[in-house]
């Protein structure tokens, strides 16, 4: 059934803008999206909006739907009442380009930061062997789309532009917990996920997991177990002396100086 | 308007703090009420120092009772001369350490204490913000020390728990309300304990090759699965610490009396 919907949408651009109002049609089965794309068919062909798959897989329409982090392609309709205005913003932790298009440069270059995957140098690439149970953990956080909902929600940033140039935010944490698990990665990353991505930011308020479309568990299984690793061998003399003598030695080497921007 | 955080330069220029329409302050003003009555009620029993053991049952906040100004009949008793406070403060301070190192924790009192952020998408009041990486809160890394002393304490409690099933004249054979909550307790803290981030990192997170260590990681599944119910234990056992602890108040203040299902 058809009703028309009350919206307010953000435009503007860097200097000024404004919560516009529309009233736009919705149809059974819809999502936010849909309004957007009959919102600039109809009455704002100039609505900018970053869009894709329109499946949720590839990360584009990041928004914020009455206040909260959402894939506009994965926001029904129909969890909201007929009578609810409904609120579009851009992500508020980047600058915004125009509408609900924001630059999120930040996040390609905290990406580049991070040191790349490093196998045994005398490792062909057709020999690469791992039982399943090895890599499984570092597979789920393989599921992420680069929505960056996560590093927009993550009050670290979201609310202290400065700490941008210190921490990378929870999608590159999590890469680094992701390449510190793999069972053939050569290289400790528990020194620069300190040192240069600012994992101490991280308080463990769990946003970053509650707004993750892809249900990845950031928080309890790539942040806490990466804090963790840190902690064996930053802050924890019992265990830093118990390895002298362990017989399984860590042989990785340390990630070498993190190419900055 | 600020000009910092949601308000810096080149963002979207939108006046409020947050455009959740939903009611996102009703979680962190729960638990900041459930936690501040937490407080409140321990930091009475801790220092009150009296009303802690009604055999055969002791309280947890008295247990192992250290000092040598503790109650007869409670075990080991005595060692500690030179203690001229109440007996709880020798021990207290392990749970509380481990409770406020835990990582759950740890986003309950960031959100409901000290609003940062009080909910998801919602402006946080600092002007600067430094998270883990100084003085105090550095040194939540060390966590894991706080588990090995709760396992410890975990030991003490499970034989209170044990202990309960005899008479108040020390024979084998009893079950009160009391052995029951005791027992219910002892569960839920080892779920609690068995559950922390910092035991699922030692069994086997630590290490890359879980193929190669079989054993472990079948503990660190095992840890994982409760993992995932973390929270649900931290508030189950917070619960099971205040009845273990006020029953056995009652019973020594001589409120009431046990309600005893079996003696012999």
């Amino acid at each position: 059934m058809t009703y028309k919907a009350k919206f307010r949408v953000w435009r503007g651009d860097d200097e000024s803008g404004d919560l516009q109002n529309y009233e736009v049609d919705v149809n059974e089965g819809e999502v936010v999206l849909d309004i957007v794309h009959r919102l600039q068919a109809t009455q704002a062909p100039d609505l900018a909006v970053r869009w894709n798959c329109k499946a949720g897989k590839c990360g584009s329409c990041s928004a914020e739907v009455n206040g909260k982090p959402r894939l506009m392609c994965m926001t029904r309709m129909n969890t909201f009442t007929e009578d609810e205005v409904i609120t579009i913003t851009p992500m508020r932790t980047f600058p915004v380009i125009r509408d609900l298009v924001t630059d999120v440069s930040y996040n390609y270059t905290k990406a580049r930061m991070v040191p790349a995957f490093a196998p045994p140098a005398d490792l062909e690439p057709g020999d690469y062997r791992m039982a399943q149970v090895d890599v499984e953990r570092s597979q789920e956080f393989r599921k992420c789309i680069e929505c960056f909902m996560c590093n927009n929600v993550c009050h670290a940033v979201r609310d202290h532009e400065e700490n941008k140039t210190t921490f990378s935010g929870p999608r590159f944490l999590m890469r680094i917990a992701e390449l510190d698990m793999h069972p053939l990665d050569t290289v400790d990353r528990r020194k620069v996920a300190v040192d240069d991505h600012g994992l101490g930011y991280c308080n463990i308020t769990k946003c970053c997991t509650e707004v993750c479309p892809e249900h990845i568990h950031i928080t309890d299984n790539a942040l806490i177990p990466l804090k963790e690793r840190v902690a064996d061998k930053r802050y924890d003399p019992i265990f830093s002396i118990a390895s002298l003598f362990s017989r399984s030695k860590d042989t990785r080497t340390p990630a070498p100086e993190t190419p900055k921007g | 308007m600020a000009t910092t955080g949601i308000h810096s330069p080149g963002r979207a220029k939108i006046d409020a703090d947050t455009l959740r329409t939903d009611r996102w302050w009703l979680q962190p003003l729960g638990v900041f009420l459930a936690l501040t009555a937490f407080v409140v009620y321990s930091a009475w029993r801790v220092f009150s120092g009296k009303y802690y053991y009604s055999a055969p049952y002791i309280s947890l906040f008295y247990s192992p009772c250290l000092s040598t100004t503790c109650v007869e009949g409670t075990e080991p008793g005595g060692p500690i001369s030179w203690w001229m406070l109440s007996p709880s403060l020798l021990i207290a301070w392990i749970p509380l350490t481990f409770r406020f190192s835990c990582y759950y924790y740890r986003k309950a009192y960031f959100r409901s204490f000290w609003l940062s952020p009080p909910a998801c998408a919602v402006a946080e009041p600092h002007s600067a913000y430094s998270g883990e990486r100084k003085l105090p809160l550095i040194l939540n890394n060390l966590h894991r020390y706080a588990l090995y002393l709760a396992l410890i304490l975990n030991v003490v409690l499970t034989l209170d728990a044990v202990l309960a099933f005899k008479t108040p004249g020390g024979k084998w054979g009893y079950l009160g309300l009391g052995t029951l909550i005791l027992t219910a307790n002892a569960v839920a803290l080892w779920l609690y304990t068995l559950s922390c981030h910092s035991c699922r990192n030692i069994t086997a997170g630590r290490i890359t090759h879980f193929s190669k260590h079989p054993l472990r990681y079948k503990a660190w599944t095992f840890v994982s699965k409760i993992n995932e119910h973390h929270m649900l234990y931290a508030w189950i056992s917070l619960c099971t610490v205040v009845l273990a602890d006020f029953y056995v108040y009652l019973l020594a203040s001589g409120r009431i009396s046990d309600l005893v299902f079996f003696s012999a």
